[in-house]
């Protein structure tokens, strides 16, 4: 694999910013503001020992929701050996929370907090891209929650994106956050699979999101009988 | 216009009928599920000698963003020739040959059944799963590298070069057009990013310099017109590396200016782009097209044919 000074254009760099973008995600993330990678601007990575590989990245990452554009520097490292590990991320990037939220976070808790009847949600977008403005915050839930699976997920052979929210579904709670089932379908672009999962998560203005229980869903392959069957 | 509509087969016949003198409706081959292949042949003029370049879509069922293009880039030709300067220049130059969907029983299936299908739906021998990766079956370096003989997974390459009807008939027709086709361009989705060969090994392409120029121009020219961010390099290194692709196999035949196009959005939509971003999308598409195509031209054209204003 690419050692030394990385091209910002090829892969090794930017499965990297990805990984960082799901990182940011599970820290900063808000059903109004959501990152994305914008441009890796260098990168370098090296083996360390026996353990693993080191990147070290600077790059520029967007709050897709209000486009603004922030500087970041971030360390990663991806451990080597048995058994799925998780990268791990440390990142610092320029005034990531300076866009006031606040307002919006809190008129969303106390509706959901307070309605008559438990939200639930599908297909956001739909096949379409279609998605109603109400529901947009929700699919950002899902998103952010996906992306503790992603950061997961993660390794240097693996480029993680959220195809669709399937369902989400908000569950009773006697507690103060706000409880959601949901149902996301990743993409994972080097196998080009669709994978499924299941998260029971919570989100609080306070709290952020945090992911209760995860579950991968088996592939479903498609089983069709050829005509001629012996 | 009606972008994301089934109906693709009407809308071939209704532009090939109302554009006779412009467009012809060659029909190449069928697919697994015996449905036509038809690619447009846009030809402005009757120039002898004519060079001729092409694009395909819809190889990949799930990224519908991708017919939608071929459709929008014969509408433009149809619209703006002697309007506008660069698609005038291309179409007095050159025919093109526009392959709308490659895959067509792939697409339906997205739109009826399941809107994740990538492959096509070739029954495998086992009868188990369904499909194989027409970007995956093409005769380059074949089966080794980022593909699958699995028929279950998404980057299945098939029993062999070629199997799937669809891959074959493309490969049969730039075959026999080999000599006058210069430059090749398949449109995917999703990533935004300008690949060239190879995908299917880290050596450098003959003409490395020249396709890296190109696509860098490219997106430098969408940056400037519409402030989006396209990545750009060689297929293996950019993307990952990856056998059996139409581009590398294009690019082998001889047609040595041969791209794929992964055109918007970077993940956010990701293959569910919706109608608010498909003008953009195709318009970025397009200006690298033109550009690409331009710059082809002035590379391959005699000193003899240059037009001095």
């Amino acid at each position: 694999m690419a050692t030394g000074e990385l091209n910002p254009n090829h892969y090794p760099a930017r499965r990297a910013a990805q990984v960082v973008q799901h990182y940011l995600n599970t820290r900063y993330g808000s059903p109004f503001r959501l990152i994305g990678v914008q441009t890796v601007h260098s990168g370098n990575a090296e083996d360390v020992a026996d353990s693993g590989r080191k990147y070290q990245l600077e790059l520029s990452v967007n709050d897709i929701i209000t486009n603004t554009t922030k500087t970041c520097s971030a360390e990663l490292f991806f451990p080597k050996g048995k058994g799925q590990q998780p990268p791990e991320v440390k990142a610092s990037c320029e005034e990531l929370l300076k866009i006031d939220i606040k307002a919006q976070e809190e008129a969303l808790y106390q509706k959901y907090k307070t309605n008559q009847t438990l939200m639930s949600a599908q297909y956001l977008p739909d096949s379409h891209g279609h998605i109603e403005p109400d529901m947009k915050p929700f699919w950002h839930l899902g998103i952010l929650a996906s992306s503790f699976i992603m950061l997961n997920e993660s390794t240097e052979n693996t480029l993680y994106n959220v195809a669709q929210v399937a369902n989400i579904t908000q569950l009773t709670t006697e507690e103060d956050h706000l409880e959601f089932d949901c149902h996301t379908l990743l993409h994972e672009m080097v196998s080009q699979e669709i994978i499924h999962w299941k998260m029971l998560f919570t989100w609080s203005p306070a709290e952020g999101v945090k992911v209760v229980q995860m579950k991968r869903l088996p592939h479903r392959h498609e089983r069709e009988k050829s005509p001629k069957t012996n | 216009m009606e972008m994301h509509s089934y109906p693709i087969y009407d809308w071939i016949n209704r532009t090939a009928q109302d554009n006779p003198r412009r467009v012809k409706a060659i029909l190449i081959g069928s697919s697994y599920e015996k449905r036509p292949l038809y690619v447009l042949k846009l030809s402005f003029n009757d120039r002898p000698n004519r060079k001729a370049m092409w694009i395909d879509c819809g190889i990949h069922a799930r990224e519908w963003i991708s017919p939608a293009f071929c459709l929008w880039f014969v509408h433009h030709s149809l619209s703006f020739y002697q309007q506008n300067s660069e698609i005038t220049r291309i179409l007095d130059s050159m025919d093109v040959y526009v392959l709308p969907v490659m895959n067509p029983d792939g697409y339906k299936y997205t739109w009826t059944a399941r809107r994740w299908w990538r492959k096509n739906r070739s029954i495998s021998k086992s009868g188990f799963c369904v499909g194989v990766d027409l970007n995956r079956n093409f005769d380059v370096d074949w089966g080794i590298k980022g593909s699958s003989q699995n028929p279950c997974e998404e980057i299945n390459c098939g029993p062999f070069p070629e199997s799937e009807p669809e891959a074959q008939a493309v490969a049969n027709f730039l075959r026999r057009h080999k000599d006058t086709v210069q430059l090749y361009i398949t449109i995917h989705s999703y990533s935004q990013m300008f690949i060239f060969p190879y995908s299917y090994t880290f050596d450098q392409a003959e003409n490395h310099n020249d396709l890296l120029e190109m696509v860098q121009e490219a997106a430098q020219r969408i940056k400037r017109y519409y402030r989006n961010t396209y990545t750009y390099g060689p297929g293996a290194a950019t993307l990952y590396p990856c056998s059996g692709g139409s581009d590398d196999w294009a690019y082998k035949l001889g047609i040595k200016y041969s791209f794929t196009f992964e055109l918007q959005d970077r993940g956010e939509y990701g293959f569910l782009l919706p109608p608010s971003h498909i003008s953009g999308a195709c318009n970025e598409a397009l200006l690298a097209v033109k550009t690409i195509a331009v710059k082809v031209l002035e590379k391959t054209q005699a000193p003899a044919n240059h037009h001095t204003i």
